[in-house]
């Protein structure tokens, strides 16, 4: 076989740098960071995922019968917790972002290394949080937390997890912080900001959201905290108070959070996109600005998750016409993104597989949420699956897609290893076909009135239910696989050079995997963002 | 000790910086950028205090009669000494001049703990008539004044929550200036290196600044005021 | 270099004084106004007078006048977003009277 050929020189870089606990545990390298965190929010995906197994084993049959109505409560919303607060948001930013930005931007490290140490042991302590809080039984409210549920009659263990998502706040505070000086302060010299990578956008536009969204949920969180404990009225209204408050500060933030998790996957279909179509990306300065258009007006849409709750009816009217402006940017991008693949030289290898599925589940996503932009529609609609249907789209099949895209993309820069291309387009095929096949039946049952949250439906469900069940387990292989895959290229895997895929940008003029410091010298910039016109486009073997 | 300023700042610049004027700036925005964060912290403090005063006004002006505008004027006070005192402080590491900058910041220690202090007598107050919302608040005169003392209590809920917030803020504030003094007194710092000492007084002011807030829309709501 | 001038610029003592006087004075005058009656314009009053107390911390104890371009943009957008969380709470609870519906 080809690997027995390949002998290894080992290099210094910073996976050898160092051997131990202790030098992985307090490092204050970026890259080594990024690796832990790698690590760490693979393990709460499958504890997400878990309660997803357990949430569509319930559902095959219209019953209730395999867990009480109480125990499925905890079940979903565990399985939101995790997925969100504890993979989703950190995902791309705290894995790609903090190893590739300082690589991107030309630097050394971030600004501010212990502080990314800091914001890792803080998204530790808070799923540690969490997770004793699961394991001790649970919390039933929704990922939303509604009030007074939350704050008076849940019996579940609220404040452990709330506690939980405070701290591991505090560790996308800190993330968001040291990108945003990072990018405006440590450009190597000749990177200006039309020079800079669309990754570096997209994560400075979701940064600003981190920084200005997180405290609010912070502060929303320790209310209702305080509520159970005191007792106190802010957000019970048999104390005078009001839930929808407690809805407005929640979303405030949790809506914008949603972009934290899309915009950073944006960046990665940028860069994954020009690379495979050997091409500058069409409108760089649009699709740069659209990042901080999406950011921006995010944080203006958030009364849309509270049509039917009770708000006045004019400010729904505002909320209405601003969620339909938020969703011009992210068309913007798809049609620049589309307007990329025009007459390039397309490959189709996984990460590219990858982004085509984005392109297309997330314009599905993107779509629905338009539909539930509309007041009357959404009337209709929510608290059905539709909702459910139609943040999965964007969720999973946008973010994870993207997440999957950059994990294969700049795997060999990581590791220095390729990855097993057959399997990995395999294991793409399975998520695309199990995705569509799990959240395109949710669409129909929305529509046709099946409620979320509910641990039993009516009959006339069933089929759909089982059809969604079915392409669960599908789309769960379609995880499984990279799992094994990347491990076994860890030590089987073909060697990677420092360009693997002949793209243009800082990460990949450095070896594979980069040494402790990145450059040796820092680099000067002369050329534009994606200069593939100039990118040599030798035939280099990728293979399997 | 015979370190030069140029040696104290050589040994202060990270690896990763160019220069000492790239990790300065870097340094001061990386704090700005923090303190943005605790402007939204709080933020949502304000603006539930925002809905609920439009809501239950009356409520609130009857709470706001048993705050003692005098005390918390001298907080106000207080804060605004201390802010003088941190920023002479830091005026002082700007230009090396160590001792001046220890007694500076000591002296704003001090003022830290004369509002916490008041802070605790005015806590003590409230706490003995029964003004903590939960299960044991109590209001009397609320029915005489035509309000419905469960609203009074939401006032109250905000003012143990924002004052709270901003004490524990205090204290940890406190905590910074005696690390500053500690390092400064060692001679960690010179005219070439005092982002340290320039950070924890942003963050001193904002917490004045927070307080500056506070004062008014707790303490003054309405003219009918006991003292 | 321009960064240095920042770097190296120190408010004069005085100055620093002269601004704590106004901000005891200011203080002073917002407790007593808070006695005189005036109806809806006390918050106003109270608040501006905050504000004003505000701007002279962050512009000279806070050296935000001497700070770069980022640093007064960053203050300033955190400010917007402040005010847009209130303000857009706002729409919601000054309008829900709005709808006289009977039975609402």
């Amino acid at each position: 076989m080809a690997t027995a050929v390949q002998v290894t020189v080992e290099t210094e870089n910073y996976l050898n740098n160092g051997y131990g606990l202790k030098s992985w545990l307090l490092t204050k390298d970026h890259k080594r960071i990024a690796i832990l965190y790698l690590i760490s929010i693979t393990g709460m995906f499958f504890v997400g995922g878990f309660f997803a197994m357990l949430i569509r084993l319930e559902l095959l049959t219209p019953a209730g019968d395999l867990v009480s109505s109480d125990t499925y409560n905890k079940l979903f919303t565990m399985h939101g917790i995790s997925m969100i607060f504890f993979f989703l948001i950190p995902s791309v930013p705290a894995v790609l972002g903090n190893f590739l930005i300082p690589l991107m931007v030309g630097a050394k490290d971030l600004a501010f290394p212990r502080i990314n140490l800091l914001s890792w042991y803080l998204y530790i302590i808070g799923a540690a949080f969490a997770l004793v809080s699961m394991v001790m039984g649970g919390v039933d409210t929704g990922w939303t937390f509604y009030t007074p549920f939350s704050t008076t009659y849940s019996n579940t263990h609220v404040i452990g997890t709330a506690l939980g998502i405070f701290i591991a706040g505090f560790s996308s505070i800190f993330t968001g912080l040291n990108f945003i000086v990072t990018i405006h302060r440590m450009r190597a010299p000749g990177m200006t900001w039309t020079r800079l990578p669309l990754f570096c956008w997209s994560n400075y536009a979701a940064s600003i959201i981190m920084v200005l969204g997180t405290p609010v949920v912070a502060i929303t969180i320790l209310l209702v905290a305080l509520e159970r404990l005191f007792h106190i009225g802010v957000f019970n209204p048999a104390l005078g108070g009001d839930p929808l408050l407690f809805q407005h500060l929640f979303w405030f933030y949790s809506h914008p959070a949603v972009y934290i998790m899309i915009l950073p996957g944006m960046g990665v279909i940028s860069e994954v996109v020009t690379c495979f179509s050997r091409k500058r990306v069409f409108g760089y300065e649009f699709v740069a600005l659209a990042s901080i258009a999406i950011a921006v007006l995010g944080f203006l849409v958030w009364a849309h998750h509270m049509f039917v709750a009770g708000i006045s009816v004019y400010a729904a009217l505002v909320f209405s016409l601003l969620s339909y402006l938020v969703a011009i940017p992210s068309a913007v991008k798809i049609f620049n993104w589309t307007a990329t693949l025009y007459k390039g030289s397309i490959r189709y290898d996984t990460p590219m597989l990858y982004a085509f599925g984005f392109m297309g589940l997330f314009t599905i996503g993107g779509l629905t949420g338009v539909f539930l932009a509309s007041i009357g529609v959404d009337v209709h609609v929510t608290d059905t699956y539709f909702v459910v249907a139609h943040f999965h789209y964007v969720m999973v099949g946008g973010m994870v897609l993207a997440y999957m895209a950059g994990l294969h993309f700049w795997w060999p820069k990581i590791t220095g290893r390729m990855y097993p291309e057959g399997w990995a387009k395999l294991s793409a095929l399975l998520v695309f076909v199990g995705f569509n096949l799990t959240f395109f039946p949710q669409f129909v049952l929305g529509y046709m009135g099946m409620p979320r949250r509910y641990h039993a439906y009516p009959p006339e469900f069933q089929v759909l239910n089982v059809l969604s069940t079915a392409g669960a387990s599908v789309l769960a292989m379609g995880y499984v696989l990279p799992m094994i895959y990347f491990l076994w290229s860890l030590k089987y895997g073909k060697l990677a050079g420092p360009n693997p895929w002949n793209a243009v940008g800082l990460e990949w003029m450095t070896p594979s995997p980069p040494p402790t410091h990145n450059f040796d010298e820092t680099p000067v910039v002369t050329w534009e963002a994606y200069d593939y016109e100039h990118q040599p486009d030798e035939e280099v073997p990728v293979g399997h | 000790m015979a370190t030069s300023d140029i040696e104290i700042a050589e040994h202060a610049l990270q690896h990763h910086f160019a220069d000492m004027d790239q990790q300065k700036e870097s340094s001061t925005f990386g704090m700005w950028l923090f303190l943005v964060t605790e402007i939204m912290f709080f933020g949502g403090l304000f603006c539930a205090y925002l809905v609920y005063r439009a809501t239950y006004y009356q409520a609130f002006v009857e709470g706001s009669q048993t705050m003692n505008i005098w005390l918390g004027a001298t907080n106000t006070a207080v804060l605004i000494c201390s802010s003088l005192s941190m920023a002479l402080g830091v005026r002082c590491a700007q230009l090396g001049k160590t001792r001046m900058m220890v007694v500076l910041l000591l002296i704003t220690i001090v003022f830290g703990f004369a509002f916490l202090g008041i802070k605790a007598i005015e806590y003590h107050e409230h706490w003995t008539n029964h003004q903590f919302p939960g299960p044991n608040f109590q209001f009397e005169g609320a029915e005489a004044a035509g309000v419905n003392p469960q609203n009074i209590q939401i006032y109250f809920s905000l003012y143990w929550a924002m004052t709270g917030l901003h004490a524990l803020h205090m204290v940890i504030g406190i905590g910074l200036v005696a690390w500053i003094v500690i390092a400064g007194w060692r001679g960690a710092y010179s005219p070439d290196y005092y982002s340290p000492v320039e950070n924890v007084g942003l963050y001193w002011h904002f917490v004045d600044l927070v307080w500056i807030y506070l004062f008014p829309l707790l303490y003054l709501i309405s003219k009918k005021h006991g003292g | 270099m321009s960064t240095e001038e920042h770097r190296q610029h120190v408010i004069s003592t005085s100055v620093y004084v002269g601004i704590w006087a106004i901000l005891m004075v200011l203080t002073a005058t917002t407790v007593f106004a808070s006695f005189i009656e005036l109806g809806d314009w006390n918050i106003v009053l109270a608040l501006t007078i905050a504000t004003i107390k505000a701007t002279l911390v962050v512009l000279f104890f806070m050296h935000l006048y001497y700070s770069t371009k980022l640093t007064k943009v960053t203050v300033i957008a955190a400010i917007f977003f402040l005010f847009l969380l209130l303000a857009l709470s706002m729409t919601d609870y000054l309008t829900r009277a709005w709808l006289t519906n009977p039975g609402h």
